[in-house]
Order: structure tokens, then C-alpha cells, then sequence
């Protein structure tokens, strides 16, 4: 007869096996139609790319070659490839520059929803959501009619006479600017506002009590205690925000590309789909750096609050 | 082990439970053996983590033991799921279902075993009644208080009426004067349904009060069973007389052990008579207590004597903090206030402490 | 009488989060007007008038890829919501297990992936698939909205699961339901806010999706917004501000719906 232990070992291994039985559907679909084929990406990096799209079953590095440099058509030597480098940095500029935007919008929104009375700080939460859950395109797309030419913006500095001419602010990378710092703006609230919300305010009179100013309660006190939501808000911007496809291809025009649109072009006009591959490579590479940095630091501030 | 009138309900046989295993392997259970005895209010008491909770969770089959048997009317049910023992619990927490009427609540079980709706009805009308809720049946159980709500967990457990009825310190969540109610009413609806009851605290006022037994329990062993009488009087062991109610440890000498009882030399030279723990084994010196309402201050010379240091009033009762002459011990007395009249004693005075024979018990350990 | 001193403020705070709260919804506001414009101008004022609704209405493109759009997303949430309910059940109230960790990090990814790297390994897999089986169906958008949707539902019934109370399984076990009964009777009745909240979420999101869908997508498969995007590339008309609006009222009805399923105590 089996001994009490070696049921309960058994049971134990039953619950666990029904667990991956429970689990399989959710993890088969996101493995088939969303992490497996990552893997085909880094396959077709290292393909020849075919005449018509698609590739050729030919191994070969020069698509991550092109990724930073240029070959000479003539001599064969390699110089970095300007273009991909000033898209590069762009996009790193533009996706730093957006998450310091909605830091420093963000950071204030979220203290004064935070400060508000039980009853009506649900409906500011509510107030930010809606935005949050709207279309991002129909967001983008709202933003393109007020900062065009023909804008409720430039129709009212140029009533008021302030300005004689529109002001070009349309296929721009300011136009980028303002309109991921508009859509992106809930991703930074949220996270911060769920810190801001658990933070003891007995501590804020605890540090008035002892003699610290408002900058230095605001610096000292309140802004390590709700850092993890910063981080967490700072990630969940920086990230979409690299990989941004629909703000700029709106708002950008043609010419002020990112990464996400120079990925496109890879697998549209330029028929490049080995280089395409590398560039997505490579996008989800600085993401998961960005992630690395936010681990450390969501980790090392758990020990120091344990 | 004294006679055992009636039948055992649960007979618990060298139990054990570990959690964890290899280094961190920790022995919740240390090999319990108990039985509880049909009709019996049996009250399972120690300090939070002695294992005790544990115990009856094996009972109700929300855990497996590491190694023995229980058994429920003779048939072992120590690998039964839950659902298929017709033992019933009150949680601690009552666990009331929220998506349920209070009604919906007590037939469940009922419904559980596929009885007929109409004794379903009749048996969940039986038990509004009986515990005294049949105007709140429709209502939710989260519109109802915290004492109806432990009436609802009792009349939920109650109605399949199962062999044993397990509580899991149901009344640690009410306050004090409810407690003190549903103390009653537990004793009542254990008197009029005739059912075993077990039941888990960490309150030594609560077992005292409604227990026909006791089990102490630490460390993952019971240390002794015994009616309230012999577990306040005549505790076996230090840890059992320390937890339940005051006492005073004192040493002495022990001789001549006949019939449970023994001639103990206090460190003041006075003899006194015993009572000796079951499992006693001779020793020269050994634990003696005894407790502040059993022994009595004099002015004259006593079996010990001392200096009163602190006078501390109780309302009903005066302790009296007596530091012993030669050990320097404090030993407590315990008087019953008269009105209008003080102790008799004040800080600084001299005193004796008469302790008559059978006040006093020596321990095993 | 001076001002009493207030432990809250802090200086300019409220007027930055006035100024975010305006700048939020300004743009919405003029767009949703201009909706109603007569002119056929997103910049004159020309009276109020429905014609654009009209007219977006009559559109059989946008008939079309509306319809399109509702079908893909009720089939990839519901499930979504589906997998994402057995996933939420099999990775909560455990002790951790072989495996665990392994799950979370899988069941989360599609939020860790920017889309256009989803997008771009679906178009390349998903070509691959379509030469070999020559099937081109709306499959394909189901099964990518499918995936990226699985987080989403996951979230609000792994909260609720995390947050329900154990002993009530316990409980309904003890008076004699049957795992299988327990779980019908009060795990998922308990569950339902969460799994309703979860396929609310899952719906909106499949609606809302953009990048992914245009990498997915075969010809004549447009949804709503690739259309909308396709329209705002060529240049604006109020149509565009129509249908936009019609899609926000959509929008704004179900995260209503959701803050309060989400936000419902029992």
C-alpha cells in the first residue's frame, strides 16, 4: 500500500501536471503567434535578400553589416551609414526626450490626483483612462488637426496676430515629440499615481516636523518612496515609444523616420527583408537593455525597503 | 489512561506532519496520538504554531499526513478528500460564500449530497431556527454582522449534520461581549444536536469555560488531556501550568509517592502533601505549583514566609506579591476582596504563606 | 488671516496636471466637433450637420473593415479571454512550482516586444505559412490578436484570483462539492467581474490595434484603423473625423463598463 507521503507526492504532481495542462492553450498561442516566430527573425537576418522580397536561402552577414554601414558599390570599402545612424539617434533622442516629457507633466498630475479626496480620486483615475484606452491612432490622429497649418493652433496665433504665417510645426520632429508625450502621457500617470496613492502622508508631516522645506519633503521624502513608479512609468513610455510606428508615420511625414519606419520600408520599397530583420533585432535589443536597467533597479529597491 | 465511557468518534493514531523536507523539513505534528469521544466537546488549546490547527485540518482533509491513521468511527479517513467526509468545519474566517444568500449558504451542503429540495428546505428552516437568524435568510452575507455571520457558519456546518463538527478558533474575530455570548450559544447547539464538537483556540478562559476535554498541545505534542478540572488543577508538566491561569513554581524534595500523591520538603524546611503528574518519574528534587487562590497569607509563621512587596487590586480579587525568605523568589497570593475592607497587608510587612495539603502539585518534568 | 499651512501642496503641481488634463482632452474635443462640421474642412466652422456620419455610413469600405474589425475582435477575445482564465487558474494560489516563473515571463511577453518586432516576425512566419498551406484567411489576424491580447485578459482574473479568499474552495470542498462542483459553483461565479473585465480589456485592445494588424494583414483585409490610417496618410476629410468619433463613443462606453466591473466588491 502506497505510504501517506507518497500520495500526497503524487497529488502534488497531479496539481502541477493539470497546471501545464490549464496553462498550454495561453502559452502555445503566444509561443505560435508571437515569441516562436521572433526566432525566424533572427534566422532571416542572416539570409541573402531575394529579388522580389522574401529572402534566399543563403547565408550571409551583410544584413547586419548594413545595419551601421555602408558598402561601396564601386571599391567595396565599408563607411558608416548616415542614414541609419541619424534614424538610430533620432529615435533614441526622440524616445528619451518623450519619457522626460511625461516624467515631468506626469510626476505633478499624478501627486495631484493622489492628493485628492477618496470620492473624486476615482474619477480623475477615470479621466485618465479614458484617453488610455482610446485608439492611439485616432489620438495621433486628433493631435495632427490641431497642430497643422490649418490648425486650431495656428489659426488662433495667426487671429490673434502673433504670428503672420502658420508656424511648421506639422513633419517635424517637434510634431513627433508632441504627439507621443500626448499618447503616451497615461503610461507615465498610471504607475506613478498607483505609488503616489499607497504613500503614508504621516511621513510627509513627519518630515515637515523636522524642520525639511517643501522641495526638500518633495525631494527626499516623496520622491524615493514612489521611484519604482517612476521606473515602472519611464519603461512602459520608453519602450512603445522606440518602437513607435503610427505617431510618426502621421505626424512625421516621409522624411522624419524611426526605426519602426525604416523597418517597414525594409519589407515594403526597399525589398530588404534580411535588413529589415536585423533593424527589429536590433530595436528589441535596446528594449531589453531598457528592461535589464529596470529590473536591477526594481530589484535593489526591494532589498532596501525589506 | 482513565476509563473511556462511549465510543470514539476520532481516534487519531501516531500522526505526524512535516512541511518542507531534507534541511528546512519541519515537524508540525511530532506523532499525536488522541481520541475524542462521541457527544464530547473536545478542545484542542496551546499557543499559535503548536500544531494544533494543523491537527484539524488532517481531520477535515484539507492536509494528508507524513505517517498514521485517523480514524472516524473505526474507518480511516486519513487520504479522503475533503468531500468525501462527513465531517463539517467552521472557518476561522467563516468563509461564508459572498455570491449567496444566508439560506443558499446552509443548504449548500445539502445540496452537495443531492438531497431532495424539499428536505433541503426543511432541513435549512430547521436551522435558521435553531440558530436564530430565519428573518435574515434572504439576505447576503455581507449585509449581515460579524456575530450573524458566525451563526450562518455554524448553521451552514451543522446542516448536513456530520459526525464530527470542526471549529477553527471561530471566535477570535468577534469582540469581547459576543464572544462571551456565542460561548453559550456554542454549548447550547452542541447540547441539542448531540454532535461532536472539536474545536481549536489559542483563549484558555474559552476552553476552560466550554470543554468537556482538553488537550494542551505545543510544539507539535499534546502534552495533556483532561477535563478543565484536571488541566487547572493538576497540570502534568511546566509548560501546562505556566499557559493556562497564574501559578508559583517552587522547588522541593520529593518522598514517598503513594497513590498519585507524595511528601514535597520546600526549600523552607515545611513538608507538605502532593498531588503527583501521571507519569512522575522519582526524582530527588522536582517542580511543585501551586496556584495564588490556593494558598493563603498569614501573619503568623506558615510553611513559607517573606516580605510583601506589591499590592495589586483587581476588583473581585487582590494579588498580593510576596519575595520569599532564603530563595528570594516572588510568590503571588491571590485574595478575594471583601467591601469596605482592605488586605491586611501593606508593602514592607512580613508575612506568611500557609499552603494546606492537596493544594499543591508536583510536576513531571 | 494667513493662509493655514497645508501638508498636500506643492507649488505649480495642480496647475501642471490642470494644464495635462485640458491638453488631454482639447484635441478629442476639436476633433469630435469637427464631426459635425458642414464644411468639408477641419479648420472652418460651417454649422452643424450630420453629413459626414452619413456619408461614413454609406461607405462601403468602412462598412466593410468596420465589420471586419468587430468580427476579429469578439472570435481573439473571447479566446483570448478563454486561454487567459485557464492560464490565470494554473498560475495562482500555488506554492511555486518547476515551471512558474517560466509562465509569467512567457504569458507577459507580448507587452515586452515593441509591436513593429511582433509585426514583422508574424508577416515573415505567417508568409512562410501562407505559401504552404495556401490558406490567406482572416486566421492569421486572429491568431496575432489572439496572442497580444492573452496579457491583457490575464490581468484583471489573475487580481481577482490572487485577492479571492481560499477557504471559500476550502469551504464548499468541506460540505461535500466535488472539485469540479466547487469550481462551478463558487470559483467562477466570484471569478465572472474578473473574466468580464478581462474580455472587455482583451476586445478593446484587439479593436484598437494598429501595427501589428498591417504587417498581418493580406490584401482587402483592412480593419477600422489600418483603413483610418491608409485615409489619414492620403490627406483628412471630416469623414475621418466621423468615424473617429463613432469609435471614441465605442471606446468611452466599454472602459465604463469595465471601471465599474473592475471596481465592484461583492
Amino acid at each position: 500500500m502506497a505510504t501517506a507521503e507518497e500520495i500526497a507526492r503524487a497529488a502534488d504532481r497531479r496539481d502541477i501536471r493539470n497546471r501545464w495542462y490549464l496553462s498550454a492553450p495561453a502559452l502555445l498561442t503566444i509561443f505560435f503567434a508571437a515569441v516562436g516566430p521572433l526566432a525566424i527573425v533572427l534566422v532571416y537576418s542572416f539570409l541573402t535578400p531575394g529579388s522580389y522580397g522574401d529572402v534566399k536561402w543563403q547565408f550571409s552577414p551583410e544584413a547586419w553589416v548594413s545595419v551601421l554601414f555602408e558598402r561601396d558599390i564601386f571599391d567595396d570599402t565599408l563607411s558608416l551609414a548616415g542614414a541609419h545612424i541619424s534614424i538610430f539617434w533620432r529615435s533614441v533622442k526622440l524616445a528619451i526626450i518623450t519619457t522626460l516629457i511625461t516624467l515631468a507633466l506626469g510626476f505633478p498630475t499624478a501627486y495631484f490626483m493622489a492628493t485628492r479626496s477618496e470620492k473624486t480620486r476615482d474619477l480623475w483615475l477615470f479621466l485618465i483612462t479614458i484617453p488610455f484606452w482610446t485608439n492611439l491612432l485616432i489620438r495621433t490622429f486628433a493631435v495632427l488637426q490641431i497642430i497643422r497649418n490649418e490648425g486650431i493652433v495656428n489659426t488662433v496665433l495667426m487671429k490673434l496676430g502673433i504670428v503672420s504665417a502658420p508656424i511648421q510645426i506639422l513633419y517635424t520632429d517637434v510634431a513627433i515629440l508632441i504627439g507621443m508625450a500626448y499618447v503616451y502621457l497615461p503610461l507615465m500617470v498610471l504607475p506613478v499615481y498607483a505609488s503616489m496613492e499607497k504613500l503614508d502622508f504621516r511621513l510627509v508631516e513627519a518630515g515637515y516636523d523636522l524642520y525639511a522645506s517643501r522641495w526638500q519633503v518633495l525631494r527626499r521624502i516623496i520622491f524615493p518612496l514612489v521611484k519604482p513608479g517612476v521606473i515602472a512609468g519611464s519603461i512602459l513610455v520608453f519602450i512603445p515609444a522606440i518602437g513607435a510606428y503610427v505617431t510618426p508615420s502621421v505626424l512625421g511625414g516621409g522624411k522624419n523616420m524611426m526605426l519602426s519606419n525604416l523597418i517597414e520600408l525594409q519589407f515594403g520599397q526597399g525589398r530588404n527583408w534580411p535588413l529589415g530583420s536585423a533593424l527589429s533585432i536590433t530595436v528589441m535589443l535596446i528594449v531589453m537593455v531598457a528592461l535589464l536597467v529596470y529590473v536591477r533597479n526594481a530589484g535593489s529597491q526591494e532589498v532596501r525597503h525589506g | 489512561m482513565p476509563e473511556q465511557p462511549g465510543k470514539n468518534a476520532i481516534e487519531v493514531r501516531g500522526v505526524r506532519k512535516v512541511f518542507g523536507s531534507g534541511e528546512a523539513a519541519v515537524a508540525a505534528l511530532d506523532t499525536v496520538s488522541v481520541s475524542i469521544r462521541e457527544n464530547e466537546f473536545f478542545t484542542l488549546l496551546g499557543p499559535s504554531g503548536c500544531g494544533k490547527t494543523t491537527l484539524l485540518r488532517l481531520i477535515a482533509g484539507f492536509d494528508y499526513p507524513s505517517a498514521g491513521e485517523i480514524l472516524l468511527y473505526g474507518d480511516d479517513i486519513a487520504l479522503l478528500p475533503p468531500f468525501k467526509r462527513p465531517v463539517n468545519t467552521v472557518f476561522q474566517s467563516y468563509a461564508l460564500f459572498p455570491h449567496m444568500t444566508v439560506a443558499q449558504n446552509i443548504g449548500f451542503g445539502l445540496e452537495m449530497l443531492r438531497k431532495p429540495k424539499a428536505e433541503v428546505k426543511a432541513r435549512v428552516a430547521e436551522m435558521l431556527k435553531l440558530v436564530r437568524m430565519e428573518h435574515l435568510a434572504s439576505r447576503r452575507t455581507s449585509q449581515i454582522s460579524g456575530g450573524q455571520q458566525q451563526r450562518v457558519a455554524l448553521a451552514r456546518a451543522l446542516a448536513p449534520q456530520p459526525k464530527v463538527l470542526l471549529l477553527d478558533e471561530p471566535l477570535s474575530a468577534l469582540d469581547y461581549k459576543l464572544r462571551k455570548e456565542m460561548q453559550i450559544e456554542l454549548k447550547r447547539l452542541q447540547n441539542q444536536t448531540g454532535i461532536t464538537f472539536i474545536f481549536v483556540t489559542h483563549d484558555q478562559e474559552e476552553a476552560l469555560t466550554m470543554s468537556d476535554r482538553i488537550a494542551v498541545m505545543s510544539s507539535g505534542k499534546i502534552l495533556q488531556v483532561g477535563s478543565p478540572w484536571d488541566i487547572y488543577d493538576k497540570p502534568a508538566d511546566r509548560f501546562v501550568a505556566d499557559f493556562i491561569g497564574e501559578t508559583n513554581f517552587l522547588t522541593a524534595s520529593i518522598a514517598g509517592v503513594e497513590n498519585g500523591k507524595a511528601r514535597a520538603t520546600l526549600k523552607s524546611g515545611a513538608t507538605i502533601t502532593a498531588s503527583v503528574a501521571d507519569g512522575f518519574q522519582p526524582k530527588a528534587e522536582a517542580t511543585v505549583v501551586v496556584r495564588p487562590e490556593h494558598a493563603k497569607l498569614t501573619k503568623g509563621k506558615a510553611e513559607l514566609s517573606g516580605t510583601v512587596e506589591n499590592i495589586v487590586y483587581f476588583g473581585t480579587d487582590t494579588h498580593i506579591h510576596v519575595r520569599l525568605d532564603g530563595s528570594n523568589d516572588l510568590f503571588i497570593v491571590r485574595q478575594q476582596n471583601a467591601r469596605s475592607a482592605g488586605c491586611g497587608f501593606e508593602a514592607g510587612d512580613k508575612a506568611g504563606i500557609a499552603i494546606g495539603d492537596d493544594a499543591a502539585q508536583v510536576l513531571r518534568d | 488671516m494667513a493662509k493655514s499651512f497645508s501638508i498636500r501642496h506643492q507649488p505649480g503641481f495642480t496647475t501642471i496636471a490642470a494644464v495635462c488634463f485640458v491638453a488631454l482632452y482639447m484635441p478629442i474635443i476639436v476633433l469630435v466637433v469637427y464631426a459635425f462640421n458642414e464644411a468639408p474642412s477641419t479648420s472652418e466652422w460651417g454649422g452643424f450637420s450630420l453629413k459626414w456620419f452619413q456619408s461614413a455610413s454609406q461607405n462601403a469600405q468602412v462598412i466593410d473593415a468596420t465589420l471586419r474589425s468587430f468580427q476579429i475582435a469578439a472570435i481573439a477575445a473571447t479566446l483570448a479571454t478563454i486561454a487567459a482564465t485557464m492560464a490565470a487558474l494554473a498560475t495562482t494560489r500555488t506554492p511555486p512550482y518547476p515551471g512558474l516563473t517560466f509562465k509569467y515571463a512567457m504569458i507577459n511577453q507580448p507587452l515586452m516586444v515593441p509591436e513593429i518586432v511582433t509585426g514583422v516576425a508574424l508577416l515573415i512566419f505567417f508568409s512562410r505559412i501562407k505559401i504552404f498551406t495556401g490558406y490567406s484567411g482572416l486566421g492569421y489576424l486572429i491568431a496575432a490578436h489572439t496572442a497580444f491580447c492573452i496579457p491583457f485578459a490575464y490581468l484583471p482574473i489573475r487580481a481577482r484570483l490572487e485577492n479571492m479568499d481560499l477557504s471559500l474552495e476550502r469551504a464548499a470542498a468541506d460540505l461535500y462539492a466535488t472539485p469540479w462542483q466547487a469550481f462551478r459553483r463558487v470559483t467562477l461565479p466570484l471569478l465572472w467581474p474578473g473574466i468580464l473585465a478581462g474580455l472587455m480589456l482583451a476586445f478593446v485592445i484587439s479593436l484598437d490595434d494598429v501595427v501589428i494588424t498591417e504587417f498581418v494583414k493580406s490584401g482587402g483585409q483592412d480593419t477600422l484603423p489600418t483603413y483610418m490610417l491608409g485615409q489619414i496618410r492620403r490627406g483628412i476629410t471630416p469623414e475621418i473625423n466621423a468615424i473617429s468619433t463613432a469609435f471614441l463613443l465605442l471606446s468611452v462606453v466599454i472602459v465604463t463598463l469595465f471601471f465599474f466591473v473592475s471596481r465592484k466588491r461583492d
